[in-house]
Parts: C-alpha cells; structure tokens; sequence
C-alpha cells in the first residue's frame, strides 16, 4: 500500500516506530494510566492516526485537542471508544503530535477553541473506531474462516454465534495485515453504550496524585530556568540594561537581551527570580506612558455618540425611536480582563542544530509550530511541540503571534542548552492579551402597550482580529465579527434594529478571552431588554418569552431554568432573581440568578442554568463546565478588572485581581435540554448569562440598575 | 547542609536556606505535584503539610522546614486511597486539575480536624485555595462524601 493512496482515504497505517520514540524522561498526558501495563504492551494495531491496540487489549486514543480541563481526554475517547465497542477500563488516551492529519476540520488547524472539540470530533473519532472494529472483525472471520456478517462485538472482543472470543489484543497483530475499510457504518444513536452517559473523567486519577505533568513540570537532562524582563508598560522598548549584579548571583548562567525584554538563565527558578530583581532596565515608554483606562473609556464615550460601522440593519430605528412612546438609553462598559488561568505561562525549548522539541501546554500547535520554526530558522517539520495538560487555557493559550511559544525559542537561542521559561503570576497577568474593554451604548423603545419597537447598540472596543492573520474573517474588514457577536443576532423580535461597531485604536494586546465577544454582548443584550421589560412594566421573562415567538430552542432553555429556578415564586426577605438567556458556539443557555444586597455587598446565593447544546456525549462534563463556566462569569462580574494609569496595569496578583473563592461560591444546579440537534459548544456557552442574570437580579433586589462590570453598588442607577 | 523528613523519606539538601519550599519541592526534589501558582499565599496551589500544618511552601523559606516533616500530594497515599482521593474521583471534581493538588492537601488538614465539616468548617478551610476552572461546588460535595456525611439524596 503507498502513502498518497492511504492518504486519500484518511486512514493511515503507522509502522510500528511511528507511534513510539517519545522523549525519555518526559511523560505525555495519560502516560501514567499505563505505566506498569507498558512494559509488557507492544502496539501492533494502529489503524488510523487515532488510536493503537496493544497485544495486551490497551487501547490508546491520539486526541488531537488540548485538555485545559474541559474533559476531552474523555470525551473524545468516549466517541472513538463507542463505535470501537471497545472496554472502557482499558481506554487510554495521548495528546496528539503536530501534524495535518490531526487538524481541526472545519478550522484547518491544529487548534483548541471556538467550544468546537466535541463538534468537530463527533463524526471523525467515531468513524476511527468504527474503521478499526471493522479490520478487528474481519481478521477474527479469517482466523475462524466464517462470515464477518455473523460476527458481533462487544467489550474489547469479537464473539461468533456460538460465543466463541478473540479479545482485541489477540487480534490486533492479524488486524494491523489487513487494508481500512473504505467505508464504515456508524451505530444507530439508539444504541450508545457510552455516549450520552455521565462517564467519569479518564484524567483524573493522576490529577489528584500529583503526576500529571503540566508545561511547568517539564523537566529535560540539563534543562536551565529562564525568566524574562518584560517592558513595564505595553510598547516599551529596551534602550539599556545593566546586569553586573545578577551575573555575580548564584546559579545565573546567562543574561541576554530577546525581542521581548532581557532573558535571566539559570540553574532554577528561584535563582533566576532573584538575579531579574536586580537588573536595571532602562526602557523607552512614550509610546503609552499617559495611557490611562479611565480617559479611554471616556474616548469609548465620546465615539459612541456618532454612527459607527453597519452591522445589521432593520426598519428604522432612529425614526421610531424619536416618535415611541417610552424611551431608554444606557451605555454599559466592561473592563480589559485577563484569563488569569492557574498555570501562569510557561514553555519549555530543546533547540539543536537541526531540531526543535518544545513542551508546553498550547491550544494552538499549528501556528505555534509555524511562529516558532521561523525563529527557529527551521522548516516546520522539524519543529515538534509535545502538549502537556494545561493548567487552564480559557483562550490565553492560542496566541495569534504565539507569544510565549516564540520568546522561549528566542531565549534557547541564546540559551546554548534546553530551556524552560516561566512566567511568574504578575509576569503573566502584566503580560498582556486580555479580554477587551467594551462599551455599548444602546437606546431602545416601546410602544403604548409595552411592545418594543426599536433597538440600536452602538458598540466601541478594539478588534481581536486586526492584525492578525484572522483579519481576513473580517467582514469587508469593516468590523470584527469577535466583537459583535451575540448582538448581530439578537433574536428578539423588534421591528426597528440597528448594531453599529466602532473601533478603538489602542495599543494594548487583546485576546479571545473564554466566550470571546459573547462575554460582553450577553452582558449589555440581556441586561437592556431587562429594562426594556421594566419600562413595559411587565414581568422580565414573560417580556423575553413574547419577544422569542421564532426561536424555540431559546425558549426551551429560558423555560427550563425559570421552572426549575421557581420563578415567580416567593422567596426570603431580600433575595431576588435576574434571568437572560443567550446564544453562543452552537449552544443556548439560561440562566437564573438568586442574590441579596447587604450594605453594597452582593451575594449570589444560587445559579440555575440550563442549556441545550443539542446531542451531547458526556452530561457530567456539561454539568461541569456550566458550573465552571457560571463561577467565571460570576468572577468578572463581581470582582475584576484590569485598569491602567501612567501606561501602567494597576493590578498585579490575585490580591489586586480577586477570584471568586470557596465561601462566595453560590449553589449552582445544572440542566441539559434533550433533543437530536447537531452538536454544539460546551466550555464557553455557559459564561456569558451569568453576569447579567446576576445583575438583573441586583435591580430586582435594589432598584437600582448596573450597567457597569465589576458590579459596585456606588455606581449603579 | 538542610536536612527534613518529605514523604516520610529523609533528604539532606544543600540549598540556600531561603529559597522557597515550593521550588526546593519541585526543582531539586523533582516533586512537580505541588504547583506555583502566584508566590504569595494568594492562591494555596502550593499548599503542602508541615508537621501535619497546611502551608502555603511559596512563601515558606526551605529553612522552616529544618528537622521537621513536609507531606506533599505524592505523599498523600500511595494508591489514591486517601477517602478524599476516592471522594475526588466520585464527584469528578478537577477539571484543568492544576489547583487540585493544593486543594486536597489543605482539605486534608482540614478533615483530620473536624471530621464532620460543616459548610461553614469547610468556607473557613478552603476560601485560601482558588480555582480557576470553578470546581468549588464537587470540591465541597467531595469533602462531605469522604466525611460520610453526605445523605443518599444528594450523592450523583
């Protein structure tokens, strides 16, 4: 068989060396499950790029996206492991080299993102699977000299009528002698064993004993530690520096300048730590030393006041706006946030003459590849990244220019040994890429009988896409799609409607940040057509169910978490509940929150939230992430922000920059709407209603409304 | 030459005294479980036992651990046998899982002392240990499972 042909089909039979030769010393997630079966495991089945059968039944599922805690270690497994019939009690799994075979198919990358790994894996790990119990069942026929058609599977074995049994190990040397089928049959839905059960995480075991290795925990035969000098203010540049001190200090090996600020190699972490506090950086700051968060939002202000970019158009919303019987305007802002994920940056370079290893936990191994073989000055082929779990990724991992990928390469150069640079939690937080901050100024109105008739958001807020390689997604490249998405298809029912997308030219980086443009829009949408329903005087969920006569999925979600959150219902003396429900990544979401207001101090004291993400594979993992996803909204809403003065980020740590803890945490019950539809996102779709639920719920409380995140009762009106 | 007891094994080190547990842990004792997570007592992914105390070995100097004994998530048990381990695994608490070594070990300060937490028991111990990923709410199930005192209608 040649490569182009088996190419052409997808499927891919490895030689036995293609799956092993794995740094020694390093182990790749999952690794562990199997240390003491691997020994005595020889692969010899490996179908297709997804998966190895070992002679001792193990099966073992390349997963081609980034674990950050959103379960695909598991889930993915689950689909391949469901067509395969194989046991679940000998799944592995392994996170997948950089290669076109393991590219996202509908991105055309290897990437981690956009909530899409269950989607886009749906069909793609099943039919791998089925492929492979297909070459199982027709070598079992041949060892038996029977019809395959007279053969079943189940459990990691084929089994004729009279319940004769070869297990997957001890067909898998016959197996891998035969060509892929070059169609499969997929099982009937009716049938999952494993699909659509709440299966326990495969990851967890070595998550709770300390050996699952996160990028941090890389460790290489000589490796050095490097930390790096970064520009205190965004678009510094480095004019000097003075390290006669930090090169006398103990365990320092090298000091240089890269593009991003002046590297310290040394021994350890600690070591290169402290000699980074004594060198003298003189930088050149003008380009934003007056920079200040509280004068750009006064820009954002003034800009709103004049037309922005079409986005969508209906009616006339500013005529009937003028003639409507009741009128509102509101502007809501929401600050630059970082991800803030609980493994600060990191990655780890072993750069040679004619390769480059790289160790990190990345949501974006193709560009990562790309961006680092140029630095590199290497062809992408010999660049290889191995991706370790991630401590949280929430978006900050796939970097469009590859940040810290690409600065690690930078410091190997310079380095002359492998290398791991790490970023302290201020380096991480001060190091840019956040979420950015947004205004929307909306105006909308109703008529005498409370029926809204208009609705105009005018957004400011700079592009994620500008300036990237994503900028061709860019409509016409008059507004970026990532900043509106999530009011350019509101789905109430308004007859006059207008969005409008201003641009902000400012200098700080800006990065999909977990629900991306969704994190705002849901915030400012759901919190006007809540004062839209109080200005009708009508009840704010009866108000969005009136207006949602064409989206029944919508509905579904708004419906299921009222009934389940009891809606209407009496509750103790000064609590109150707030509703939105919002469309993102493919999957709908509502969510009801239920605080009281002390003295200004708010607290949530329960989250209901329902989705329907159409068919899904694991509800534990969707309970999982709408609980995760609800308790990062609540976060942003209640405690952060990022602010600036003088150029300068004013907060630095977790003191500065507080994190919703154990005893804020609210109750949070979850609810899945069951259906057939096609597959739809999960990590992010479980965000954006928090905070609006949240704040909705203050006015009921308080009358008073927020328009602003974090929520402060002193600024609310 | 600093000498301590980790996971019930002497080591003999010769560090700088005031290099912090965490990086001593991890980088000369090869002990990566125990994670950084902000260098200030801030977020307690760091946290480790010091004779039986839950501390955060990120802003401990390496000194303070001279002569006595320093338990990491490694040391917790040796098979995941540990009820709170076995608690983890029931609920499916971690989701990244980075924090999740940090949390266990403060938990299981926590648990030795009050083997029937209240809510309130559990606030109080665990409000030092921050997660991302938002698993607070199976973090606190969890604890009351590997207590025993979670009631049949509320077990999933």
């Amino acid at each position: 068989m040649s490569a182009p042909q088996i190419e052409r089909r997808e499927f891919l039979k490895f030689s036995l060396a293609a799956g092993g030769g794995l740094l020694i010393g390093f182990s790749l997630p999952g690794a562990d499950m199997f240390a003491t079966a691997q020994a005595q495991s020889i692969t010899v089945f490996m179908p297709n790029a997804f998966l190895r059968i070992g002679t001792d039944d193990r099966v073992t599922v390349i997963v081609n996206h980034s674990e950050m805690g959103q379960g695909v270690y598991t889930a993915l497994p689950m689909l391949l492991a469901e067509e395969l019939d194989a046991d679940w009690n000998k799944i592995g799994f392994e996170s997948a080299p950089v290669d076109p075979k393991y590219n996202h198919p509908v991105f055309g990358m290897q990437i981690t993102g956009g909530s899409s790994s269950v989607w886009s894996a749906f069909e793609q790990y099943r039919k791998a699977g089925a492929a492979a119990r297909g070459m199982l069942i027709a070598a079992a026929a041949q060892q038996w000299n029977v019809n395959p058609a007279t053969l079943r599977t189940d459990s990691g074995a084929v089994f004729d009528g009279t319940n004769r049994k070869l297990t997957y190990g001890q067909l898998a040397e016959a197996a891998a002698k035969l060509n892929p089928p070059a169609e499969v049959t997929l099982k009937d839905p009716k049938t999952f064993k494993l699909i659509g059960k709440p299966v326990k995480r495969l990851d967890t075991s070595e998550k709770i004993n300390g050996k699952a290795v996160f990028g941090l925990d890389v460790k290489m035969p000589g490796m050095l530690t490097a930390v790096v000098a970064r520009p205190p203010i965004f678009g510094a540049t480095m004019k000097s520096f003075d390290d006669s001190r930090a090169r006398t200090m103990p365990g320092v090996r090298k000091i240089a300048a890269v593009p991003s600020g002046v590297a310290v190699i040394a021994d350890s972490f600690w070591q290169a730590k402290m000699a980074r506090e004594t060198l003298h950086i003189d930088w050149d700051d003008s380009a934003m030393r007056t920079f200040s968060t509280n004068q750009m939002m006064q820009q954002f202000r003034e800009q709103a006041k004049s037309p922005g970019t079409n986005v969508r158009r209906e009616g006339d919303p500013d005529a009937a706006f003028a003639q409507a019987a009741k009128k509102i305007e509101a502007v809501y802002e929401v600050p630059y946030l970082p991800h803030a994920m609980m493994e600060p940056l990191n990655c780890a370079v072993d750069l040679r003459a004619d390769t480059c290893e790289i160790w990190t936990g990345t949501q974006f191994q193709t560009v990562d590849r790309a961006n680092a073989a140029k630095i590199a000055g290497l062809p992408p082929e010999k660049v290889q990244i191995h991706t370790t779990y991630l401590g949280g990724g929430f978006g900050r991992r796939a970097n469009p220019q590859s940040d810290f990928v690409v600065e690690a390469v930078h410091v190997a150069k310079v380095a002359g040994a492998p290398v791991k640079v790490v970023w302290t939690r201020e380096d991480d937080m001060q190091g840019g890429w956040y979420r950015p901050a947004f205004l929307h100024a909306i105006a909308g109105s109703i008529d005498s009988n409370g029926n809204p008739v208009s609705w105009r958001s005018r957004l400011v807020g700079q592009s994620i896409f500008a300036g990237t390689m994503f900028e061709a997604m860019m409509k016409g490249k008059e507004y970026d799609p990532a900043s509106v998405e999530g009011v350019d298809d509101l789905p109430y029912a308004i007859p006059n409607l207008a969005v409008e997308s201003h641009k902000a030219d400012v200098k700080v980086p800006v990065q999909w940040w977990r629900s991306v443009g969704h994190s705002h829009t849901g915030f400012a949408t759901e919190c006007f057509i809540d004062e839209l329903a109080v200005l009708a005087q009508k009840d704010p969920y009866q108000f969005r169910r009136a207006l949602l006569p064409k989206h029944p999925r919508h509905l579904a979600v708004l419906d299921l978490a009222a009934q389940k959150a009891g809606w209407g219902k009496p509750l103790p003396k000064g609590r109150a509940r707030g509703i939105a429900v919002h469309f993102a990544f493919e999957s709908y979401n509502a969510q009801v929150a239920e605080v009281s207001v002390d003295d200004g101090k708010i607290r949530v004291h329960r989250i209901v939230s329902a989705v329907d993400c159409g068919r899904y594979v694991n509800p534990g993992i969707i309970a999982a992430q709408l609980e995760g996803g609800a308790i990062f909204g609540a976060s942003a809403a209640l405690f952060q922000e990022f602010t600036f003065e003088n150029g300068r980020l004013q907060q630095t740590n977790f003191h500065t920059f507080p994190m919703m803890r154990m005893n804020e945490c609210p109750e949070i019950e979850t609810h899945i709407v069951e259906n057939n539809e096609k597959s739809g996102g999960i990590g992010e779709p479980g965000v954006p209603c928090t905070a609006p639920a949240i704040a909705n719920a203050v006015f009921a409380a308080t009358g008073k409304r927020i328009r602003k995140l974090p929520i402060r009762m002193t600024e609310a009106v | 030459m600093l000498s301590f007891i980790v996971n019930k094994q002497r080591v003999n080190l010769d560090v700088d005294p005031s290099t912090p547990l965490l990086w001593v842990l991890r980088e000369n004792l090869g002990l990566t479980g125990t994670k950084y997570g902000c260098g200030m007592a801030q977020c307690g992914a760091c946290t480790v036992h010091l004779n039986g105390e839950a501390v955060r070995s990120c802003v401990a100097p390496v000194s303070r651990a001279a002569g006595k004994e320093v338990t990491t998530i490694e040391g917790l048990s040796p098979d995941l046998s540990h009820p709170l381990q076995r608690a983890w695994i029931a609920e499916d608490v971690p989701q990244c899982g980075y924090c999740q070594s940090g949390q266990l070990m403060s938990a299981a300060v926590l648990l030795r002392e009050k083997p029937q937490p209240t809510d309130e028991d559990i606030d109080e111990a665990m409000t030092g240990n921050i997660c991302r990923c938002g698993t607070y709410p199976r973090i606190r199930k969890a604890i009351h499972r590997a207590a025993g005192v979670m009631t049949k209608g509320e077990a999933r």
